[in-house]
């Protein structure tokens, strides 16, 4: 017990950058998401499709690679090669590829929705902007908060992956410890801090979920 | 001054023409039913009154604005957006399948329109929503989310929704279709009142009882073009053209 207490500290310290790391890229990846499904289905087809590629590319190849790239590889780019921090890179990584899920979840959700909505908004006036911000978007979030829900305890896990970076979030801090004490009790530690931040998580989309079970449709 | 002024309309969907050149003028207080076979084209018809169809020929005027004119060429050229969004919405319309907002409480429903798109301030359009839910006799589900409401109270909630923009002519596209037989008379009892108020109204109906009796004018049409206009008596009474005459056995 003594020694738990004693590596809670730096684990603490590790599960800081996780939770910065994390909330950064919600706050990111969210907006850019809802950008981007808006974007995916506009009717220029041009935009429709670039950001058709967008997703591809995002989805398509390991967020590690990704994370790799934005590091290492952006600074040798001819032109546009910027080095960034540890942070801000990985921060871009993420943002970026999970933005790509948002969009495809959230360009589900708009299209899920009924054309009669559109059309009981047009007759009254609205127009697609009030149609979309106050019609259908409530609507969308009500539908798509189970998929959102999967992908933002995803990211919770995701955000392991900066210790390629050599970031120390708490799982690289975890095996840091492991490897100093030979103890693989720091391990157990640290699947106890991810559970209760996933559970946080869980408790939070089931409160949004009652919320939103105010009306059926 | 028409309130509207339908002249020529045309319109195809890919191969299929569905209407084949409709012409209709509206006067104001008048009520108009346009009665016909499921497929003739009169729900399309009206949906291109206020632009949920785009037409392919043909001009369109409401109180005397153009919002869709002859652009040469064979082409149309409709008014800019803002502008027609303002013409149209001096049409309230209310639908076969209601879509009433189900993420909003029936009040909500009602004042949404007035205060995203006049500007109205919440405490001055409250109370007429209110009024207007005691007129179609549902002051007492201010409160409730639409999934709760029959159909036929959905319904009479989408008219009070339409009114509430104060529409100079009220569109029905079919309003009574999808309701069970014993909701029907609410609805159209609620029509009727607003017809008594001498409400300008199109509405497309297979009530060919509440036709006969509410309407001024009545309009049969088939195949996407009128096949026969006039008073009800007349086309209830003695129709000219033997596929009116057709349509009506079917159906009374």
């Amino acid at each position: 017990m003594d020694y738990v207490i004693g590596i809670l500290p730096p684990l603490l310290e590790g599960t800081v950058v996780t939770l910065q790391m994390f909330f950064a890229t919600i706050v990111l990846a969210l907006p850019l998401g809802l950008l981007l499904a808006l974007a995916r289905i506009s009717r220029f087809k041009a935009l429709s499709s670039a950001v058709g590629v967008y997703i591809w590319l995002f989805r398509g190849t390991p967020l590690m690679l990704q994370l790799l790239f934005i590091y290492f590889g952006l600074p040798f780019l001819p032109y546009v090669g910027i080095r960034l921090p540890d942070f801000p890179a990985a921060l871009l990584a993420f943002a970026l590829n999970y933005a790509a899920y948002f969009a495809e979840i959230f360009r589900a959700g708009i299209q899920s929705i009924d054309r009669g909505q559109y059309e009981g908004a047009k007759v009254l006036g609205m127009s697609y902007v009030q149609t979309m911000r106050r019609i259908v978007l409530p609507q969308v979030i009500k539908r798509v908060l189970p998929p959102v829900s999967n992908e933002t305890i995803t990211l919770v896990k995701d955000t392991s992956l900066i210790y390629v970076l050599a970031m120390n979030d708490l799982l690289r801090t975890t095996r840091a410890i492991v490897q100093r004490d030979f103890n693989t009790m720091p391990f157990i530690v640290a699947a106890v801090f991810y559970l209760i931040m996933t559970l946080a998580l869980t408790w939070l989309f089931q409160k949004l979920e009652k919320k939103y079970a105010v009306y059926d449709e | 001054m028409n309130m509207i002024k339908a002249v020529n309309i045309h319109k195809q969907f890919n191969q299929l023409e569905v209407l084949k050149g409709i012409s209709l003028t509206v006067d104001k207080g008048e009520v108009i039913a346009i009665i016909g076979p499921s497929g003739s084209g009169k729900s399309t018809f009206l949906r291109c009154l206020n632009r949920l169809e785009t037409i392919d020929k043909g001009t369109i005027e409401i109180e005397g604005d153009v919002l869709v004119a002859d652009g040469g060429q064979g082409k149309v050229s409709y008014a800019a957006e803002t502008e027609a969004r303002q013409i149209c919405r001096r049409m309230g319309m209310v639908f076969q399948q209601f879509n009433l907002f189900p993420h909003l409480t029936v009040l909500e429903n009602i004042i949404e329109a007035p205060i995203t798109v006049k500007g109205s301030k919440r405490e001055d359009i409250v109370p007429q929503a209110e009024e207007l839910l005691r007129k179609v006799g549902l002051a007492e589900k201010s409160d409730v989310y639409p999934s709760c409401l029959s159909g036929g109270q959905k319904q009479r909630v989408a008219i009070a929704r339409a009114l509430a923009m104060a529409p100079d002519i009220m569109l029905f596209d079919e309003p009574t279709s999808a309701l069970d037989p014993e909701l029907t008379g609410e609805v159209l009892k609620a029509m009727r009142k607003l017809a008594e108020e001498h409400m300008t109204m199109i509405v497309v109906t297979h009530e060919m009882a509440f036709a006969r009796e509410v309407a001024n004018r009545v309009i049969f049409m088939d195949n996407g073009e009128i096949v026969e206009e006039g008073l009800p008596n007349e086309i209830f009474g003695s129709p000219s053209q033997p596929r009116t005459k057709a349509f009506l056995q079917r159906v009374v």
